[in-house]
C-alpha cells in the first residue's frame, strides 16, 4: 500500500499549479442522424494533458473515444458537430481559431495518426511526397530541402533504405511501415501534442510492440505529449503516465496508471481490469465479464449509462443511478470517478488512507 | 510498362478481327449489291447481265465469302480503302480532310466537355447539397435527357437567330464555336456526374482526414489530395465518352454543315455507298479502339495501385 | 377463435406490392417521371380525339402560322397543325420505346443468362461476340446495322435494339455470376431442380431489379438515338410525326418559324426528361446501395 503511494508520485505531469498543455473542459459532440434525432458520440468531457506526459484514453469500440480524439483537432465533420465546450491549448482557444489559424496549428503544434495506416496515406501520391509535404507547406522548405528532410524522418522512423522507400507508393509498404511512415509525418515538424488513435489495433502483434516502443521513445526524445487512444489495458499499462476511462461518450473515470489498475473505482473500471487477463496484479481472482453491451447512444436516459450493467449499483441497490447523472467524485488526488458507488467501493479502499 | 502494353495489343487482336468481319460483313449482307444497284433498269438485260459480270469479277463479288475477306483485308494492309461508286474516286481521298475535320470537332468537344464536366462535378461535391449541387445535379439531368440536335438547332436560333451574336454562315473558327459547345455540354453532364461522386467518395476517404489533420488547408486538400485520386476515375470514363463524342459528331455535323465523316457517312449511307460506308465506319471503330488503349495504358501509368508487370 | 385473434396485429399490414407503391409514391422524382410518362400514354391512345386536326392535313393557306388559338402550337411548312403532329408523335415515342427495349432486352437477357450459366465455351462465344459489338461507339453500331437494313422507322428501331443487346447481356451476365454463388441457387439444385428451372425460376427472379433501372434508362437513351437518326434522315420518313423527323424539313425554316423547331425538340425533351427522371427514382426505390 505504501508502495503504491511512492509510484503515485507524478514523473513526467506538470505540477498542479502550472497551466497543462491541453485542457479540455465541458467537449460534447454532436451527431445529427436521419429522422431528426441526436446522439450525443462526446458528452460534457473534461481532461487536462500536461506538457510531455503520456495519457492513455481506454474505451470499448463504440464509446466515443474516436470521436473525442478527432474532436480536439476539431476534425469531425458533418453530420457530426462540437456543440459545445472549450478547448485550451497553451491558453489559446481551439474553438475560436480561423480556419487559416486552425490549419497552421494542426500542421506545426499537434499530430495525429490513425487506426489503418495504409488507408491513411494517399494511394497516388509517393511516400517521399507526403513525408515531405509539412516540410514543404508549413516550413517553406526548397523542395529538394524537404525531400532530403523526408529521407531524414523515414530514417529517423526506423524505415530501411529510405532513400528508396521515397520514392516507393503506399501499397508498396506493410502495415508496420506504413504506421512508422505516418509517425514519421505526425512528428516532422516536433509537435507539442500527438493523437495516436488505436495506432497499433490494424497491426501483427509482433509490430505492435515496436510501434509502441518508436512511439515513446520519439516522444520522449522530442518532449511530446501524447494522447494513446485504445482498447488494449496492455498497451496503456505498459506506455501512459495517466489513464482516462471513457464509456458512452464520458469519461468515467481517470487517474495516475498505478492506482488505476490496482485499486479502480469505477464498476466499469472494475470490470474492464477483470476482463483483462494479463495485467497479473490481480492473479488468481476470477476473471469475469461485463455482462451486456454498449448502450445506443441517441436512445441513452437520464442517468448514469453504465447502470443497466452495473454490478455495484444492483448489489447496493442504488435508485439515484438511473435517476440523475453522477457527478465526478476525488478519490484521491489526481484521481477522480463518475459514479454514485464510487466513494462507497473506495471506503473501503485500503488507499484512502493517503493525504 | 512496354509488357503491359504489349499484353494489351495481343488482347486487341480478337477485337480488331471482329471489327474487320464486321465491316466486311456490312458490304456481304446487302441484298443489292452496289453494282446490281447501278445498273439495274438502265441497260437491256442482256447487257446488264455482262456489265454486271465483268464488274462482280472486277471487286472479288463472285469469289468464296473468305477469299473475298482475305483480299478486302489485304487491300487495307496495303492502305487501298477501295473507290467510292458514287464519287467515283479512291475512298481515302475524300476521307482523309473530313477526318481531321472530325477529330478536330471531337477534341474541341472533348475540352470544353472536360473544363465545363470538372470544374461543376467538382464543385458539386465540394459543396455538397448546396443549391450550387443541386443545380449542377438538375443541369446534369437535362444534359443526358437532351437531344444533341436539338440543342445544337437551340445554339442556333438562340445565339444566331435572335441575340445576333454569331453570325448565320459561321467561317473558320466561328463555324467550330457552336458544334463543339453543343456536343461538348451534353457529353459534359456524364463527366460532371462522375467527377461528383468520386470526388465526394475520395474526399470521404481515411486519408483525406489524415491530410486535414496535419494542417493542410481545404483548397489544398480538394486540389493536392483528392483531385488526382478523383481525376483517375475519370479518365476511365473518357475513353468511352470519346465514342459517345464521336457518335454525336455524326449528328451534329450534318446541322451545322461540318464537313466531318459523320455528315459524309450519312450520305453514303443514303446513296448506299457501300466502301464508303464500310472505310467510315472502320476508320471510326479504330479511332475508338485506340482512343481506349491509349486511354487503358494512361490509367495504368497513372495510377501506381495497378501492377503493370504481373 | 379468439386466442388466435390475439396473435395478430391489430392493424393488418398492407400486402407486398401496396407497400412498395407506396414506397415508390414517395419518391418525388418516381411522381414527376411517372405523371410525364402516363401523360404520354394518355395522349397516345386518345390521340384521335384530343388533336383539334388531322395531323396529315395539308392547309397551304395556314403554312407557318405562329401559335395562335386556331394553332395552339402553330403550323409548320405545308399548313399542318403542330399541336395535332405532336400528340400523335406520342405514339411513335412510345412505339420505339417499347421496340427497342424489347428487343434489346429479350434477346440480351438470354445471352446473358446463357453466358452466365452456361458452359465455359458457349461463355467466351457469346462474350466475344459482345466485345466485337462494343468495340463500335454505341451510334456507329446503330448505323452499321442501319446501313445494312436500309432506312425506315421500323430498321431504325430493330437497329437501336440490336445496339442495345451487350450491355443488357453484360449485366444479367455479371448479376448471374454473383446470384449462382448464392445459397438458394446452390440448395435449388440439390433439391433436384433442372437447369433450365435454375435459371429462370430462380436466377431471373433475382437479377430482376437490377434489370429494372436498367430498362429505364436505357429506354431513353434509345428514344433520343432513334429521334436523332430518323432527323439525319436515316430513320423514320417524313410525312410522319415523329418528334425526331418532323424536325427534318422546319430546320430549314428556323429564321422564320422557331416554333416548327422548339415544339418538337421540346416534346422529345421533355419526355426523355420524364423517363430518366423516372428510372433514377426507381433506382434509388430498388437498389438503394447504388444511390450517391
Amino acid at each position: 500500500m505504501m508502495a503504491m503511494q511512492q509510484i503515485e508520485t507524478p514523473q513526467t505531469g506538470s505540477p498542479k499549479n502550472v497551466q497543462p498543455l491541453l485542457r479540455i473542459t465541458g467537449l460534447t459532440t454532436e451527431f445529427r442522424l436521419e429522422g431528426g434525432r441526436r446522439l450525443q458520440a462526446v458528452q460534457d468531457v473534461d481532461l487536462d494533458i500536461g506538457a510531455g506526459e503520456i495519457l492513455g484514453l481506454v474505451g470499448e469500440s463504440g464509446s466515443g473515444k474516436s470521436v473525442f480524439a478527432q474532436s480536439i483537432l476539431r476534425l469531425v465533420q458533418p453530420p457530426g458537430q462540437v456543440v459545445a465546450g472549450a478547448i485550451a491549448f497553451e491558453g489559446r482557444s481551439v474553438m475560436d481559431m480561423s480556419a487559416r489559424e486552425l490549419s497552421r496549428w494542426r500542421g506545426r503544434d499537434v499530430g495525429m495518426i490513425f487506426q489503418q495506416p495504409q488507408s491513411c496515406l494517399n494511394p497516388v501520391r509517393r511516400i517521399g511526397w507526403q513525408v515531405a509535404e509539412p516540410l514543404l507547406l508549413q516550413e517553406k522548405l526548397s523542395r529538394k530541402a524537404a525531400w532530403a528532410g523526408a529521407v531524414d524522418l523515414l530514417r529517423a522512423v526506423g524505415i530501411p533504405a529510405p532513400e528508396e522507400k521515397v520514392l516507393a507508393y503506399p501499397h508498396q509498404l506493410s502495415g508496420g511501415q506504413a504506421q512508422r511512415v505516418m509517425i514519421a509525418i505526425a512528428l516532422a515538424l516536433k509537435p507539442k501534442l500527438l493523437i495516436a488513435d488505436e495506432p497499433t489495433t490494424a497491426l501483427d502483434v509482433t509490430i505492435q510492440a515496436q510501434i509502441l516502443e518508436l512511439l515513446r521513445e520519439s516522444c520522449r526524445m522530442l518532449g511530446t505529449s501524447l494522447l494513446l487512444v485504445t482498447h488494449d489495458l496492455g498497451v496503456v499499462a505498459r506506455l501512459a503516465d495517466r489513464v482516462a476511462v471513457m464509456y458512452a461518450g464520458r469519461i468515467v473515470e481517470e487517474g495516475p496508471v498505478e492506482t488505476m489498475l490496482t485499486a479502480p473505482a469505477h464498476p466499469y473500471t472494475q470490470g474492464l481490469i477483470g476482463a483483462a487477463p494479463q495485467l497479473g496484479q490481480a492473479r488468481g481472482v476470477r476473471l469475469k465479464d461485463i455482462p451486456g453491451t454498449i448502450p445506443d447512444l441517441s436512445r441513452l436516459g437520464a442517468g448514469c449509462a453504465f447502470a443497466p450493467r452495473c454490478d455495484a449499483r444492483a448489489g447496493q441497490n442504488l435508485e439515484s443511478c438511473t435517476l440523475s447523472q453522477p457527478l465526478p467524485v476525488s478519490i484521491r488526488p489526481r484521481h477522480r470517478a463518475l459514479c454514485f458507488a464510487a466513494k462507497a467501493s473506495s471506503a473501503v479502499s485500503p488507499c484512502e488512507i493517503s493525504p | 510498362m512496354l509488357q503491359y502494353v504489349a499484353r494489351r495489343l495481343l488482347l486487341l487482336i480478337p477485337v480488331v478481327i471482329g471489327i474487320l468481319l464486321v465491316t466486311f460483313l456490312m458490304k456481304a449482307l446487302i441484298p443489292t449489291d452496289a453494282v446490281t444497284a447501278i445498273y439495274s433498269g438502265t441497260l437491256s438485260e442482256k447487257d446488264a447481265a455482262e456489265a454486271i459480270a465483268t464488274l462482280r469479277a472486277k471487286y472479288h463479288l463472285d469469289l468464296p465469302w473468305y477469299q473475298q475477306f482475305y483480299i478486302y483485308v489485304r487491300d487495307l494492309m496495303s492502305g487501298d480503302f477501295g473507290e467510292s461508286i458514287r464519287l467515283r474516286k479512291p475512298v481515302m481521298d475524300e476521307l482523309g480532310y473530313r477526318y481531321v475535320n472530325t477529330i478536330i470537332l471531337t477534341l474541341a468537344a472533348l475540352a470544353i466537355a472536360l473544363v465545363v464536366g470538372l470544374t461543376t462535378g467538382i464543385l458539386a461535391a465540394v459543396k455538397r447539397n448546396s443549391w450550387l449541387d443541386v443545380t449542377a445535379t438538375t443541369i446534369g439531368l437535362f444534359g443526358i435527357s437532351m437531344p444533341a440536335f436539338f440543342f445544337g438547332l437551340l445554339l442556333i436560333l438562340v445565339f444566331a437567330v435572335w441575340l445576333r451574336w454569331l453570325p448565320v454562315v459561321p467561317r473558320g473558327t466561328m463555324a467550330l464555336l457552336l458544334p463543339a459547345v453543343a456536343l461538348g455540354l451534353i457529353e459534359a453532364a456524364p463527366i460532371s456526374q462522375v467527377a461528383r461522386t468520386s470526388m465526394i467518395d475520395v474526399l470521404g476517404r481515411d486519408y483525406i482526414q489524415a491530410a486535414r489533420a496535419r494542417g493542410a488547408s481545404e483548397f489544398a486538400l480538394v486540389v493536392r489530395h483528392a483531385l488526382p485520386n478523383a481525376l483517375i476515375v475519370v479518365l476511365t470514363l473518357v475513353g468511352l465518352q470519346i465514342g459517345n463524342l464521336l457518335g454525336g459528331a455524326f449528328i451534329i455535323e450534318a446541322i451545322f454543315g461540318w464537313h466531318g465523316i459523320g455528315e459524309l457517312a450519312v450520305n453514303a449511307i443514303e446513296w448506299r455507298d457501300f466502301t464508303l460506308t464500310q472505310a467510315i465506319i472502320l476508320i471510326s471503330a479504330a479511332t475508338y479502339l485506340v482512343v481506349n488503349l491509349v486511354a487503358d495504358i494512361l490509367y495504368a501509368w497513372l495510377d501506381p495501385r495497378v501492377e503493370l508487370n504481373s | 377463435m379468439s386466442v388466435i385473434l390475439l396473435d395478430e396485429p391489430l392493424v393488418p399490414t398492407p400486402p407486398r406490392w401496396r407497400r412498395f407503391v407506396a414506397r415508390l409514391l414517395r419518391n418525388p422524382s418516381v411522381v414527376v417521371g411517372g405523371t410525364i410518362l402516363i401523360l404520354l400514354i394518355l395522349l397516345a391512345l386518345f390521340a384521335p380525339w384530343v388533336a383539334p386536326y388531322d395531323p396529315f392535313k395539308v392547309n397551304p393557306v395556314q403554312r407557318l402560322k405562329p401559335p395562335s388559338w386556331l394553332h395552339l402550337m402553330g403550323t409548320d411548312e405545308v399548313g399542318r397543325d403542330l399541336f395535332s403532329r405532336l400528340i400523335f408523335g406520342s405514339r411513335y415515342f412510345l412505339l420505339i420505346c417499347i421496340v427497342t427495349a424489347s428487343i434489346s432486352a429479350s434477346i440480351g437477357t438470354l445471352l446473358g443468362l446463357i453466358a452466365g450459366a452456361g458452359s465455359v465455351v458457349t461463355e467466351s462465344i457469346i462474350m466475344r461476340l459482345i466485345d466485337v459489338m462494343l468495340a463500335f461507339p454505341y451510334i456507329l453500331m446503330v448505323l452499321v446495322i442501319v446501313a445494312i437494313l436500309g432506312p425506315s422507322l421500323w430498321t431504325g428501331m430493330i437497329s437501336i435494339g440490336i445496339a442495345g443487346i451487350p450491355g443488357y447481356a453484360r449485366l444479367v451476365r455479371s448479376a448471374v455470376l454473383t446470384v449462382k454463388r448464392e445459397d438458394y441457387v446452390v440448395s435449388a439444385r440439390a433439391l433436384g431442380a433442372s437447369e433450365a428451372d435454375i435459371l429462370f425460376r430462380t436466377i431471373l427472379p433475382n437479377v430482376l431489379s437490377p434489370l429494372i433501372v436498367y430498362l429505364a434508362f436505357s429506354m431513353p437513351l434509345a428514344a433520343l438515338v432513334t429521334s436523332s437518326l430518323s432527323f439525319i434522315g436515316l430513320g423514320t420518313q417524313p410525312p410522319a410525326p415523329e418528334w425526331g423527323a418532323m424536325l427534318v424539313n422546319s430546320r430549314t425554316y428556323l429564321f422564320s418559324a422557331w416554333w416548327a423547331v422548339t415544339g418538337p425538340g421540346m416534346a422529345l425533351f421533355i419526355s426523355i426528361f420524364g423517363l430518366n427522371i423516372l428510372g433514377n427514382g426507381l433506382r434509388d426505390v430498388l437498389d438503394p446501395r447504388s444511390a450517391a
